[in-house]
C-alpha cells in the first residue's frame, strides 16, 4: 500500500503567542512547527505502515525552509519526502495551493491521501477536499479514527452532533482530526536516517496537468483587501486570594456588582 | 466566466434528519442584508435532502423569496459527493452571485469541494459580510469593482482579522461561522416560490457508503443560547469532576460548556465544545475554570460580556481575557462559590 501525507510547517500558536506591546502578533518570536493535525494524519500512516508495511511518502509546499518538516517526519518514520518550492507557487489561496499539489501528486502513486483537517494558521480546511476534487476522489474529512479493510477505508467522520461511519473504495483522500491519536516521537535512528534523506524538491516546471493561470497569488481567486492583526481585549483585574472563602467573597462581590445575581 | 450573468444571493439551507439547522435561518437573515444593497434583492435558498420540500415554509417565513428543493433519496443523509453534486448542479444552472453555507462539520466539507467543482474561490468561517468596493480603496491604473462579497474572518487562531474579495470569480463563496449572523423575526405564512430541480444522481467511486450512524445524546440546551456558561477544561481533571461545574451552573442558572481538550479526552461531547473548532458565544457571564486560554479557545468566548476564570496557573493566558481572574484551586473555590451563590439566591 502507498499512502501519501500532506504535512504543513506553520507558526505554534499552541500555548507559546507571542504579542507585541501593542496587542498585535509578534510572529517572528514563534517556533515554526508541524500543523496538529497533519501530525496526526502522519501517526495514522505510520501505523498502517506498522500494521500492513505500507510506503508513506510526506508531502509538502512552502519555502525551503518547509525541508524541517520532512525531515521530522521521516525521522518519525516516513519513507520519503518531497518538497514543492517555487517562487511563482507564493501567495497561493486555497484554490491555487490545492491545485499545485494536486498537480505534484499527479507524479505519485498511491492508494490512500491524509491530510490535516486544517492548519494552525489559515484554519480554512479547504486545501484536502479541494485536492480531492482536483484529482477526482472520494473525500472523507473529519477523521476521528481510521482503519483500511482490504480495498476500502473505513474512518469515523465527527459530525455536530454525533459521528457516521463511512467507507469507501480507495483511492481515497481522508482529512485527519489532531484527536485521531497521539502522535509518536522521532527515533534517534530515525533522526540518524532524516539527515541522509534526500528530499525530492519540485518546482513549477515538476507539476503535472496544471495551468498558470491557476497558480500562486494571481492564480488566486480570492483576494486580500485588508489584513490586520487583532487589537485584542486587554486583560481585566487578577487577583490570588489567601484562601478559597476570600476568592469566594471575591467573585460574590462582582456577581452582585454587576447585577448577576 | 461572464461575471453580469450571475444574480441573486443564495443559501445552503442545512437540514439533518429532515429539521433545519439554525444556521439555515441565519444565512437566509444575512442574505436579505446583503441584497438590500444589491440589483437583483431576492433570496434563494438551497434545500438538499429527501424527502425535505416540507422544510421550504419554514424558510419562507425566515425571509427566503425562492426555494430551489433538490430532493433525491440518495441525499437522505449527508454525503460529501451527492450532496456537493446538488449544490454545483444548482449554482452551474441558477448562477447565483453570491453563495453562502453555514461553517458547520457539514458545510466545510461541502464548501470546498463545491468551489473546486464550479472553479471559484471560497472564504473560510467569516464573521462578517458586507457589500463595497475591491480595491477598497481606488487605485490608479487598476480597475475599482463596486457591489462586490467583502468577506471578514478570523486567523491564526483568531489573532489576525483578513477582508477578503473575489472579484473575478463566481458566485463570491463563503462559508458563514453559526451563532453570528442575526436570524429575521419570522412571518407566519409566509409562501417562498419553490422550484424542484434534479440533475440526476448516479453512484460513483466518489460515494462513500455510511455503515452507522451515530447521535451523541443531547439532552442540554444549547450553549450558544446559554446567558451563563460554566465552562471547564483539561484542569477539571476528569469527567466526574465535572459534577463541581454542574452544581455551580445549576446553582446560578447557568449551562455547562467546555474547552477542546475536554472532548478530546472524551469526558464531554463535542456539541458543548467552545472555541475555534467548536462554537462561538457571547454570554453574558463565561465561567473559564481550569481552562489554560489556548487561542482557539479565546477565539470562541472572548466576546462574553463578563469573563471570570479560576486557574491554578497564575501565568494561564487565560488570564490575559478575563475580566476577573482568580488563582487558586477549583477544586476548593467552586463548591464553596455553588454554596455561597445559593445562599445568595435563598435570601432574595
Amino acid at each position: 500500500m502507498k499512502i501519501i501525507v500532506c504535512i504543513k510547517q506553520v507558526p505554534d500558536t499552541k500555548g507559546g503567542v507571542k504579542f507585541n506591546p501593542d496587542g498585535t502578533l509578534d510572529r517572528g518570536a514563534m517556533l515554526a512547527i508541524m500543523n496538529p493535525d497533519d501530525k496526526a494524519g502522519l501517526e495514522a500512516a505510520l501505523r498502517l505502515k506498522d500494521q500492513y508495511g505500507a510506503e508513506v511518502t510526506v508531502l509538502t509546499m512552502g519555502l525551503p525552509k518547509a525541508a524541517d518538516v520532512l525531515r521530522e517526519a521521516i525521522a518519525m518514520g516516513a519513507d520519503k519526502g518531497v518538497l514543492v518550492t517555487d517562487r511563482v507557487l507564493g501567495g497561493a489561496d486555497t484554490w491555487a495551493t490545492s491545485t499545485t499539489i494536486a498537480g505534484a501528486i499527479r507524479n505519485l502513486d498511491y492508494d490512500l491521501i491524509i491530510t490535516g483537517r486544517q492548519a494552525i494558521d489559515g484554519d480554512t480546511a479547504q486545501v484536502g477536499p479541494q485536492i480531492a476534487e482536483h484529482l477526482g476522489l472520494p473525500v472523507i474529512s473529519y477523521a476521528q479514527d481510521l482503519k483500511v479493510d482490504g480495498d476500502k477505508v473505513v474512518v469515523k467522520r465527527q459530525y455536530d452532533d454525533g459521528y457516521h461511519m463511512l467507507e469507501v473504495k480507495m483511492p481515497a483522500l481522508v482529512t485527519a482530526l489532531a484527536e485521531l491519536n497521539d502522535p509518536r516521537y522521532m527515533t534517534p535512528g530515525g533522526i540518524f536516517d532524516a539527515c541522509k534523506a534526500e528530499i525530492t524538491t519540485w518546482g513549477r516546471a515538476d507539476l503535472k496537468d496544471v495551468d498558470d493561470a491557476n497558480l500562486g497569488l494571481k492564480g488566486s481567486p480570492t483576494k486580500i483587501a485588508k489584513a490586520s492583526d487583532k487589537v485584542r481585549k486587554g486583560a481585566g483585574e487578577k487577583v490570588t486570594p489567601e484562601s478559597p472563602e476570600d476568592a469566594v467573597a471575591y467573585i460574590v462581590g462582582k456577581l452582585k456588582e454587576k447585577h448577576v445575581i | 466566466m461572464n461575471l453580469e450573468e450571475y444574480k441573486g444571493v443564495y443559501v445552503f439551507a442545512q437540514q439533518v434528519d429532515n429539521k433545519l439547522s439554525g444556521i439555515a435561518f441565519e444565512l437566509v437573515g444575512e442574505a436579505k442584508r446583503l441584497a438590500a444593497n444589491l440589483e437583483t434583492k431576492e433570496v434563494t435558498a438551497v434545500l438538499i435532502g429527501s424527502g425535505v420540500k416540507n422544510l421550504a415554509d419554514e424558510l419562507a417565513e425566515y425571509g427566503a423569496d425562492k426555494v430551489i428543493l433538490v430532493d433525491d433519496p440518495e441525499l437522505k443523509d449527508y454525503r460529501t459527493e451527492p450532496y456537493a453534486h446538488a449544490l454545483s448542479s444548482v449554482i452551474n444552472e441558477f448562477k447565483p452571485e453570491i453563495m453562502l453555507v453555514g461553517a458547520t462539520a457539514i458545510g466545510r466539507d461541502l464548501g470546498p469541494t463545491v468551489s473546486a467543482r464550479v472553479q471559484t474561490g471560497l472564504t473560510a468561517d467569516c464573521t462578517q459580510l458586507e457589500i463595497g468596493d475591491f480595491p477598497l480603496v481606488a487605485i490608479p491604473g487598476q480597475e475599482q469593482k463596486h457591489n462586490q462579497l467583502l468577506m471578514t474572518r478570523p486567523a491564526f487562531g483568531g489573532n489576525t482579522i483578513a477582508t477578503i474579495a473575489c472579484p473575478n470569480n463566481r458566485p463570491q463563496m463563503a462559508t458563514v461561522r453559526p451563532g453570528v449572523m442575526q436570524k429575521l423575526e419570522p412571518k407566519k405564512g409566509a409562501k417562498a416560490e419553490v422550484i424542484e430541480y434534479n440533475p440526476g444522481f448516479t453512484p460513483n467511486n466518489k460515494y462513500v457508503t455510511i455503515k452507522e450512524i451515530v447521535k451523541a445524546v443531547n439532552d442540554v440546551a444549547d450553549i450558544m443560547d446559554a446567558k451563563i456558561l460554566v465552562s471547564g477544561g483539561r484542569g477539571v481533571g476528569s469527567a466526574e469532576n465535572f459534577k463541581l461545574l454542574d452544581d455551580l451552573a445549576a446553582a446560578i442558572g447557568g449551562t455547562v460548556s467546555c474547552s477542546r481538550a475536554v472532548v478530546d479526552s472524551g469526558w464531554k461531547p463535542k456539541d458543548l465544545q467552545v472555541g475555534q473548532t467548536g462554537k462561538t458565544v457571547r454570554p453574558n457571564v463565561y465561567f473559564a475554570i481550569g481552562i489554560s486560554g489556548a487561542i482557539q479557545h479565546v477565539a470562541g468566548m472572548e466576546e462574553s460580556d463578563i469573563i471570570i476564570a479560576i486557574n491554578k496557573d497564575e501565568d494561564a493566558p487565560i488570564f490575559d481575557v478575563a475580566d476577573y481572574g482568580i488563582v487558586g484551586d477549583l477544586n476548593k473555590i467552586v463548591p464553596q462559590l455553588t454554596a455561597a451563590i445559593k445562599a445568595e439566591l435563598a435570601n432574595k
